[in-house]
């Protein structure tokens, strides 16, 4: 969301002639609001005082409307500087001094005017098109030669995060992770949010798709169907993983068995280490998921589900793969600009039981969107809570335990 | 004794309209005009006594007889005005060097910064009001304030016809102010009261400030304001002070009178 503000200072004799208070009156009076940075008030009589005054207004338009009304009693828009941009020196390389994003919404001032800066992600650069007036962030692999980046830290501006309106276990996180906590009215007010999301997804709404990043954690401790009930229901329309739960998820589709683990029979089956090679050796030899689910080789479990409704999925490889999969990208950084791409339309994000598809997706995502981190091993919650964001649930917990309990606030009979 | 600057009406008239009181078509009386200045200075200088510095009328100036508005002065600084609208800007070289040819040291506000001088900067010893809004920006006055350091408290003129702060807003010499609160915004009327105490407000009724009572001249325990204002000269006259009634509607046709026509250099 574009944050409309401008700071202004007001110098003078302003505290006793009122006029500090009348501007402060005139902005709320049109409906604006101000956050006062500094006020040094003379020492004595003749000593002026001087104010520096965020205002701060839900348009463009009306900011503008504000800072006209309040232009004549003194109050000035100071003058900052454009940001400075240098040229990227070759293709994938920053140039000295490149400003580093945060994942907060961040401007950049070019020709006078304050640029919102497009596709907000931490730990990236900052593209700047001068002639459009736009600004972007750019992964360092993709910058090229003569592109225009920021350098150093005039001009640019990160806009704090609000606290969301929504009263619910986001709206006032305290960025606590514990495995004491209960968990009960965090994962109803999760589920609220997905019944919310899912009205609005049906309607077309923008930013109203869930994305689950999920491991074959899910798979082996019994979250697949749950996961699969979410998916047919239209509560998850993403889905971010590696090979390893597709692969889990269609041997129990194939074998029965996930790992070569009995689900039925409870235990480790003879040769059944071999199930999730098998599996893969089959799916390559059908071509695709897709294939192997329309041809009906696949009936039941996640990937179908994501056939059968259309759920993005994309899936990273690591060098553990066995196989991998048709479709695995096996490329980490085509992989990260697949994953990049999903993020702008997701409006939550359901991070399960994967330190590394958890971690991957966290810096993908703007501080705006809400986050559920669930992890039995609480470092990987901690990392994610910790990234300054009100909006960040951290959950100490079992993949399934929290698939089952949510998918059961939805309504899920199993 | 004080000393006052003034201009000869020789070329006063209206040429153009730059405030709700000027019209064209309504002619000024060049000949009553001039008896009704003679009339002013003879006062100022023989029952007042005060001393008056004449200045060069200026064809093609005829608001310069409106000396107010040549600037401000404190001790030997003067800050000459950046007047808002072009007809007046012409007389901005013919103050300031009046100003210099007279052995003030003057500081000029930067261009595009408007400020019409004593017409809307007038106060007490300890501390003056800034009118702004119509013709002055409220930032001359942060900036005068550090040249002088004094407190410069701005006023808003929320009412066109007080198109200057001296047409509603005159202190005394005694500590009491004479003036029309409806010119003023509620902040103003709050920074006045703060500032004044309330046996010192003298506030006056719409016809009189209509006929620029506040428009006056005080020096010592003299005060020359327009004639046809007996409320304000009642409330005048029951504090000691000294009243000379001067007729002064010829000026009015332009929107000034007494005060408008003589800058204060002491």
């Amino acid at each position: 969301m574009m944050q409309n503000q401008e700071t202004v200072v007001l110098q003078g004799h302003i505290i006793d002639s009122l006029i500090l208070a009348k501007v402060l009156d005139t902005i709320l009076m049109l409906n604006g609001t101000f956050d006062l940075q500094d006020v040094q008030i003379g020492k004595t009589r003749e000593e002026p005082s001087r104010a520096r005054i965020i205002v701060q207004a839900s348009s463009a338009k009306l900011l503008s409307e504000i800072l006209h009304a309040i232009q004549p009693h003194g109050a000035s828009v100071e003058s900052e500087r454009d940001c400075k941009l240098t040229e990227a020196p070759a293709d994938g390389i920053f140039p000295d001094e490149f400003y580093a994003t945060t994942h907060l919404s961040t401007q950049v001032r070019v020709r006078d005017q304050w640029v919102e800066v497009e596709g907000i992600e931490m730990d990236l650069g900052i593209r700047v098109d001068q002639a459009r007036l736009t600004a972007r962030t750019v992964p360092m692999g993709e910058v090229k030669r003569g592109d225009l980046i920021v350098t150093g830290r005039e001009g640019v501006r990160v806009i704090p995060l609000q606290r969301p309106r929504d009263r619910d276990v986001f709206s006032f996180m305290e960025s606590q992770v514990s495995a004491e906590r209960p968990h009960g009215h965090i994962i109803g007010d999760i589920a609220k949010r997905l019944v919310q999301l899912r009205a609005g997804f049906r309607e077309g709404k923008v930013g109203s798709k869930v994305l689950l990043a999920g491991g074959p954690a899910i798979v082996h401790a019994g979250g697949r169907e749950a996961l699969t009930w979410l998916i047919d229901e239209e509560f998850i329309h993403v889905l971010f993983c590696g090979n390893a739960l597709p692969a889990h998820d269609m041997e129990v589709d194939l074998y029965g068995t996930s790992l070569g683990y009995g689900h039925v029979a409870g235990r480790v089956l003879p040769h059944g280490h071999e199930h999730h090679l098998r599996t893969i050796n089959r799916i390559r030899a059908i071509g695709s998921i897709e294939a192997a689910v329309r041809s009906g080789v696949v009936k039941t479990g996640i990937m179908a589900a994501c056939v059968r409704r259309g759920a993005q999925v994309v899936m990273a490889g690591t060098i553990r793969d066995d196989g991998p999969l048709p479709g695995v990208i096996t490329d980490s950084v085509e992989a990260q600009a697949a994953m990049r791409e999903a993020i702008p339309d997701i409006g939550l994000a359901l991070l399960v039981a994967s330190t590394l598809h958890a971690v991957a997706t966290g810096n993908l995502l703007p501080a705006t969107v809400p986050s559920v981190c669930v992890d039995v091993n609480p470092a990987v919650p901690t990392k994610l809570a910790d990234r300054g964001s009100f909006q960040a649930v951290g959950l100490v917990m079992d993949a399934a335990s929290f698939l089952r309990e949510l998918a059961r606030e939805l309504d899920w009979k199993l | 004794m004080s000393r006052l600057l003034v201009c000869p009406p020789d070329y006063f008239g209206i040429e153009y309209e730059i405030n709700p009181w000027m019209r064209r078509s309504n002619a000024v009386d060049s000949g009553q005009a001039v008896r009704q200045w003679h009339h002013l200075m003879q006062v100022l200088e023989q029952e007042v006594g005060a001393r008056l510095e004449r200045m060069q009328p200026i064809p093609g100036l005829p608001d310069l007889v409106f000396t107010a508005n040549a600037g401000v002065v404190m001790g030997r600084k003067a800050v000459p005005s950046r007047f808002r609208y072009a007809e007046r800007q012409k007389e901005e070289a013919y103050f300031e060097d009046w100003f210099r040819t007279h052995g003030y040291d003057v500081l000029t506000l930067e261009k595009g910064l408007v400020f019409e001088g004593a017409g809307d900067l007038l106060g007490f010893p300890d501390g003056w009001f800034g009118g702004y809004r119509q013709r002055s920006d409220i930032r001359a006055f942060s900036i005068i304030s550090e040249w002088f350091t004094r407190e410069i408290l701005p006023l808003e003129l929320v009412d066109s016809r007080f198109y200057h702060l001296d047409t509603c807003f005159c202190p005394l010499s005694g500590g009491e102010l004479l003036y029309y609160p409806a010119a003023f915004d509620r902040y103003g009327r709050a920074a006045i009261a703060e500032r004044i105490a309330p046996e010192r407000r003298l506030a006056i009724p719409e016809d009189e400030a209509l006929k620029f009572a506040c428009n006056a001249v005080c020096v010592g325990k003299h005060v020359t304001l327009p004639t046809g204002c007996p409320h304000t000269e009642q409330l005048l006259d029951a504090r000691g002070y000294r009243l000379h009634p001067v007729p002064l509607d010829e000026f009015m046709k332009s929107g000034g009178s007494a005060k408008c026509l003589t800058l204060a250099l002491d």
